[in-house]
């Protein structure tokens, strides 16, 4: 202890004293001031960035659901598009056959009745040649077998006999 | 004379003590080994203030 | 293009010490080597005080000393004296008188004493303490305070252009101050921020940061040849110490001082008894332990580095020139490295405590 406190000099205490107070006010004007504010305007920039890229990064986030939301809704639309076509579609077709049997069936109804008309009117006329054809051949028949007497008083016999049977 | 043999107590005792420090110190870091740093600033501050005890006592047997 | 800038300023800075070689001396009588324990110890406890001239080497043959004088600048009874330290040719034992008109200085064992009137030579008593002479007020600039000014200087350029940088819109710093950057982030984030507190801690970050580098840079000097020993100087590492207590005293708040002097929570009775407690605590103990760890730690390393480098000399007897040296050379250089740590770890420690103390001082006591 005596020996320290021997050693202790009190010019160099003062000198000391004076050039840290020194050091500490021009350090701190020329140093350590502006160093800490750049660092601290550094930090808060990279907090903001940070925090920006946070935001961005849920905004992001949103969009991609909004953008899903879109595409499912986007898809469903197109399902439901294609699938009234193809409803639509059929019915067409169904119309378009049922229209077409109808008119089909018509015309073969149509067909068939004329067809029918035809016929009858092709067996009346048929009726008609053949009851003209007879009486004609029966005409000259007759003209022939009444030529002679006998022959017709025989056939007015034989009438008379079926005649009488019946 | 004397003042060497109280040296050596001195030097025993602040030996002891950071040997427990450390010991202590490394036990937790092992239990731990999360909250190293902060364990490792305790144990310089507390070896620290051993050791300003420990070499006040030298310098006043000086 | 830095490191070069660097190895340039080191190479003029080196050859600026070494042209001061000029006060070669002839009165240098010590041509015998350093070689004898006694004369190792002398050199050794000379190293790790003060001295008034810069001494780099001695060329024992030619009794040439290479450095540079230092002003040297004393309060003596009969008022300011300035002179060139080379007025005391190197004379450490009070054997050479400077006249300074009607004040005769002399130097012995870094000290420069001022002899009473009637005197002409320096007496000493059994102790080796001189009896005819009394000690003058030493404003000199010496070996140390050349030390705290280059390191002083370091820092202003160091730092200077790191603000400059940033002033200059590079929001990164390029080359050295890239290093210290997170030199000053690290003091910011590990020692004051945890300790002081987020609110209040800016405003101690100008001591904090200045005596964590000043402490660190001074260390380090410390291990170089140049051989500086201003941390062990017990006057510097009181000034810083008690610079960290006028700081935690002026800041304390009303809280602290409510609870260093009368503690809330205990009989009044022992009331006084601890703020006598808490008082001596603050005003002398605390700075008493960080000015004695940091002066020991530090003389402590010199004297260990300086010990393992003279094994080369005091073990040649016993072991040859080889093999001591070689033990030497190891031996030392494993306590260099461990000297490095501990330059950082003081600086470190003191910073830390001293954030630790204002810490306590500022805090805002809101549980009771």
């Amino acid at each position: 202890m005596e020996t320290l406190l021997n050693d202790f000099s009190v010019g160099l205490f003062f000198m000391q004293a004076i050039i840290l107070l020194i050091v500490i006010l021009l350090m701190r004007k020329f140093a350590w001031k502006p160093i800490l504010d750049a660092l601290q305007t550094r930090e808060d920039g990279i907090q903001n960035a940070l925090d920006s890229a946070e935001n961005a990064k849920l905004e992001m986030q949103n969009l991609q659901a909004d953008n899903d939301k879109l595409l499912k809704e986007a898809r469903a639309e197109r399902e439901a598009m294609l699938k009234e076509a193809r409803e639509l579609k059929n019915k067409m077709i169904d119309d378009a056959k049922t229209e077409a049997q109808a008119q089909a069936n018509t015309m073969v109804a149509q067909a068939q009745a004329a067809i029918e008309s035809e016929k009858k009117s092709a067996m009346a006329e048929l009726k008609n040649h053949v009851a003209g054809l007879s009486i004609e051949i029966a005409e000259k028949v007759v003209r022939q077998e009444l030529a002679n007497k006998d022959k017709q008083l025989e056939l007015v016999e034989s009438m008379l006999g079926d005649a009488k049977l019946n | 004379m004397y003042n060497l043999i109280g040296a050596g107590l001195i030097v025993i005792g602040g030996g002891i003590g950071l040997g427990q420090i450390g010991g202590k110190a490394m036990e937790s870091i092992a239990r731990q080994p999360e909250a190293a740093g902060k364990i490792q600033t305790a144990m310089i501050i507390i070896g620290a203030l051993l050791e300003g005890l420990a070499f006040g006592a030298l310098i006043l047997g000086k | 293009m830095v490191a070069t800038k660097s190895i340039k300023f080191l190479v003029v800075f080196v050859l600026a010490l070494t042209s001061f070689s000029a006060f070669a001396q002839d009165d240098a009588v010590e041509n015998n080597l350093v070689d004898s324990p006694d004369e190792i110890r002398a050199y050794i406890s000379h190293h790790l005080k003060d001295s008034h001239d810069f001494h780099l080497y001695t060329d024992n043959a030619s009794g040439k000393h290479y450095g540079f004088a230092l002003p040297v600048i004393v309060w003596t009874s009969k008022g300011l004296k300035t002179f060139m330290s080379s007025a005391f040719h190197h004379d450490d034992n009070g054997t050479v008188v400077v006249d300074k008109g009607d004040a005769k200085l002399v130097k012995y064992h870094s000290k420069i004493y001022e002899l009473d009137a009637n005197a002409t030579t320096l007496s000493f008593d059994e102790a080796h303490h001189p009896t005819n002479a009394s000690k003058v007020i030493d404003f000199s600039i010496t070996k140390s305070v050349f030390g705290m000014l280059l390191t002083g200087l370091l820092m202003l350029l160091g730092f200077g252009a790191l603000a400059r940088g940033y002033k200059k819109g590079n929001t990164i710093p390029k080359g050295f101050s890239r290093v210290l950057e997170p030199l000053v982030i690290y003091v910011r984030d590990e020692i004051a921020r945890p300790n002081i507190g987020e609110k209040k801690y800016r405003k101690f970050m100008g001591f904090l940061l200045t005596v964590f580098f000043f402490i660190w840079i001074l260390n380090i000097l410390g291990l170089t040849p140049l051989g500086f020993n201003v941390t062990g100087q017990i006057a510097v590492t009181a000034c810083l110490a008690i610079f960290t207590m006028i700081i935690y005293m002026v800041s304390g708040t009303k809280d602290f001082w409510a609870h260093t002097l009368w503690m809330p929570g205990v009989p009044v009775i022992l009331r006084p008894v601890l703020a006598v407690i808490e008082l001596v605590g603050f005003v002398i103990i605390k700075p008493f332990s960080l000015l004695v760890r940091l002066f020991a730690n530090i003389t402590a390393g010199h004297f260990v580095v300086m010990s393992l480098m003279a094994l080369m000399i005091t073990m040649k007897a016993s072991f040859g020139p080889a093999v001591s040296t070689g033990m030497s050379l190891v031996l030392s250089l494993f306590i260099m490295f461990i000297e490095l740590l501990v330059a950082f770890l003081q600086a470190f420690i003191f910073t830390m405590l001293s954030s630790l103390f204002i810490g306590m001082a500022v805090e805002e006591h809101d549980d009771h």
